[in-house]
């Protein structure tokens, strides 16, 4: 699904990517973890589109066609969805409507007709339902006062309902109490099948315990310098990244 | 500036709208009744004369005039413009009627013509079914519609200059009564030589089955708008007021200097709003209209209210507080205003609230947004005197800027004379930001859509303050005029 070769990006002459590689495929969940600094928040960034980066060298293929130099929307349009680590705030605007613009665009972008608040409305029920999330979250404004948590889940809401085929979630679990870190992982796994893929931007192993990934990708200085699987995650948490930087 | 980053895709179709034209701009060519430019008591006389009024409205005239010669433009604000030589405007100036009208629809074709092309249609079939409308241009009133329908309830809805003739005890009365001629240096030239605006008078009981509704138009380039209005709502009546205005483009700039006066009795209500979209000058700050108006109304009755919402897009500049006295006890104001300016636009506005009476409560929603060059203040008064006990406000004034070169102020004045009162202020001021359009454009929601998003949902809780058929409109209208404006 996601084919990155040799990527290298900086941003004003500072260099953050230095020649990264990463392969994945429909149905498989990758964790990216490292020291802080290592580039990993700005690499969901890149893979994003965000225009304060520059690519200097290598490429970024989705479903074999080049991203490269696709836009934020065009990007997002095929499929790919970022989780923030720090949602905006968007005061005056309803979740649902902002929610549903984002929608109708989807579907506009197949050349399909816009469902009215109504129709939409339908739609939303289930994934409320799935999120354990109530009408009432749907009229307030956009992120406007929500506590850490409800961003964070308003995120996984925005997800689901986009229904993206790559999702990369930008430290999803930080400033999450153990209880909503459980709840948040159900919504995830539901949302997973062997169609999708995701990219788990992580600093801690308790995420990994209850989304099991496939690849954990250690980052260091804007590459990844080991792969392992999920037993990575525990060697870590015992080890730290001494032994691997050095 | 950051947002730039974005803009290649979206450039030529940014520039194009950038280059929009100002969609009011046109001139009416009709043959019109003038006089000479300049003002001496001799054109006071004339204008008095024109307008066949009683002699006390002549006498009103005059005391204005002696003491506007004495004052001069107040300069506390932060404005900065060249003052209008006042011996070079045309203080009168009127289409010319050929006969009497006993009805809109004998209007000079032209003029409605024009009237159709700003999408205020005169005749009564034809417009909206529940707005009752007044049109004036330039220095007098076309006429005002539904008159019958609204006699019915014993509303009266009429130009300013009618009322004068006709119900000339109510003028006496009320006229001047919130805003006294000396107010201040506009006050004082639109009292001595205001030519017409409306009149409305709801009486006892009554709830105004219409929306009623001024137009304001400038068509002639030498010549002034000093129109007038006063509304007075006897006890327990209701009504809603809507006031649209916009103007040709000319080089030079227009003087706009306007009254409104607004009077609640005892448990009456009026909502007075206004999207004001007076030409505002090119790209270079050239041209567009000085609007400086004084709007005020006075609460004397008993659990009495007035709300006024303003959406300012228009005018080079803007001088304008609308205020509310609060005499009563228990009354309410209201004041709910987004004021947007772009290109060299400069605007200092906002609202004064006079807490008199006990258990008093004013209210001020205040959003600004700027860009381009333009300069946009809020200013405010919240004074709440010794005998009003237990009164409150509640003040929110925010800005958004939407790039680095305009600039946005908040001066709020507060003074507060006993110890049961609250008074609350808050105030923030933010930018579109780099991260706020990244978030809207991950999730598929293009630049142009996310601005308007965003600005929309800025100025949602002034637009639920509009008349539902205006609030689209002012949306509308704002994103139109905001379009292109970023980047």
């Amino acid at each position: 699904m996601l084919e990155i070769k040799n990527l290298h990006a900086s941003i004003n002459q500072i260099k953050i990517l230095n020649g990264l590689n990463l392969v994945v495929k429909s149905g498989e969940i990758h964790a990216i973890m490292g020291t802080n600094g290592s580039g990993k928040s700005t690499f969901s960034k890149i893979l994003t589109g965000h225009p304060a980066y520059t690519l200097n060298k290598g490429e970024i293929l989705f479903e074999g066609k080049k991203l490269n130099k696709l836009s934020p929307e065009e990007r997002s349009q095929l499929g790919i969805f970022l989780a923030f680590q720090y949602p905006v705030e968007i005061p005056g605007v309803s979740n649902e409507e902002f929610l549903r613009i984002a929608y109708n665009l989807k579907r506009k972008s197949k050349n399909l007709p816009d469902l009215n608040p109504i129709e939409f409305l339908e739609i939303l029920k289930d994934k409320l339902d799935a999120s354990n999330l109530t009408i009432d979250f749907l009229n307030r404004n956009v992120n406007e006062g929500f506590s850490g948590g409800e961003k964070k889940r308003n995120e996984i809401l925005q997800m689901t309902v986009l229904d993206p085929k790559l999702a990369i979630l930008d430290e999803t679990d930080s400033g999450l109490d153990i209880d909503a870190l459980r709840n948040l992982s159900i919504g995830i796994n539901n949302f997973m099948n062997k169609e999708k893929s995701l990219i788990i931007i992580t600093h801690y192993q308790r995420l990994l315990d209850y989304i099991v990934p496939d690849f954990i990708h250690i980052m260091h200085n804007g590459k990844i310098i080991k792969t392992g699987d999920a037993s990575l995650a525990l060697t870590l948490e015992t080890k730290g990244y001494e032994w691997l930087i050095n | 500036m950051e947002i730039n980053r974005y803009m290649p895709n979206s450039e030529a179709k940014l520039e194009q709208l950038v280059k929009e034209p100002y969609k009011y701009g046109f001139k009416t060519n009709i043959e019109t009744d003038t006089i000479k430019k300049g003002l001496d008591e001799k054109i006071i006389h004339l204008i008095s004369t024109k307008k066949q009024e009683p002699n006390f409205m002549l006498q009103f005239r005059l005391k204005a005039f002696a003491r506007w010669k004495k004052m001069n433009e107040p300069n506390w604000s932060s404005l900065n413009y060249n003052q209008p030589n006042y011996q070079n405007i045309r203080y009168y100036s009127a289409p010319k009627k050929k006969k009497k009208l006993n009805d809109l629809s004998e209007v000079d074709p032209e003029l409605l013509k024009a009237f159709e092309k700003l999408g205020i249609s005169i005749n009564e079939q034809k417009q909206l079914a529940n707005v009752a409308v007044d049109v004036v241009f330039d220095s007098v009133s076309l006429g005002t519609t539904f008159k019958t329908e609204l006699a019915k309830s014993g509303v009266i809805f009429c130009s300013i200059s009618d009322a004068i003739q006709l119900y000339p005890e109510l003028i006496k009365t009320y006229l001047g009564s919130v805003i006294p001629s000396g107010d201040n240096f506009f006050t004082a030239l639109n009292s001595a030589i205001f030519t017409d605006g409306s009149f409305c008078y709801i009486p006892k009981n009554i709830r105004c089955p219409l929306e009623l509704s001024t137009y304001f138009r400038i068509n002639d380039e030498e010549s002034g708008q000093f129109e007038r209005t006063l509304i007075v709502a006897e006890e327990n009546s209701e009504l809603s007021y809507l006031e649209g205005c916009t103007a040709p483009k000319y080089d030079k700039n227009q003087l706009h200097a306007a009254i409104v006066e607004l009077v609640t009795l005892d448990n009456a209500r009026i909502k007075y709003s206004t999207v004001q979209n007076w030409y505002s000058g090119d790209e270079f700050g050239n041209g567009g209209i000085y609007n400086f108006v004084t709007k005020r109304g006075l609460c004397a009755g008993i659990n009495s209210q007035i709300s006024w919402t303003q959406v300012e897009t228009g005018s080079a500049v803007t001088w304008k507080y609308p205020s509310c006295i609060l005499t009563g006890n228990f009354s309410k104001g209201e004041f709910y205003s987004v004021a947007l300016t772009k290109n060299y636009q400069q605007a200092d506005t906002g609202t004064k609230m006079i807490h008199i009476g006990k258990e008093t409560r004013s209210r001020i929603i205040s959003k600004g947004i700027s860009a381009g060059h333009s300069k946009n203040s809020y200013r405010g008064l919240v004074k709440i005197g010794p005998n009003a006990t237990k009164s409150r406000n509640y003040s929110q004034c925010d800005s958004l800027l939407l790039d680095n070169n305009s600039s946005a102020n908040t001066f709020p004045y507060i003074q507060v004379e006993n110890s049961s009162s609250q008074i609350e202020h808050e105030a923030s001021t933010s930018k579109i930001g780099e991260e706020q359009i990244f978030y809207f454009l991950q999730r598929g929601i293009n630049i142009e859509q996310a601005i308007s998003l965003i600005i929309s949902g800025f100025c949602r809780e002034v637009f639920t303050e509009l008349p539902m058929e205006f609030a689209l409109e002012a949306d509308r209208l704002l994103n139109l005029k905001l379009e292109g404006t970023v980047g």
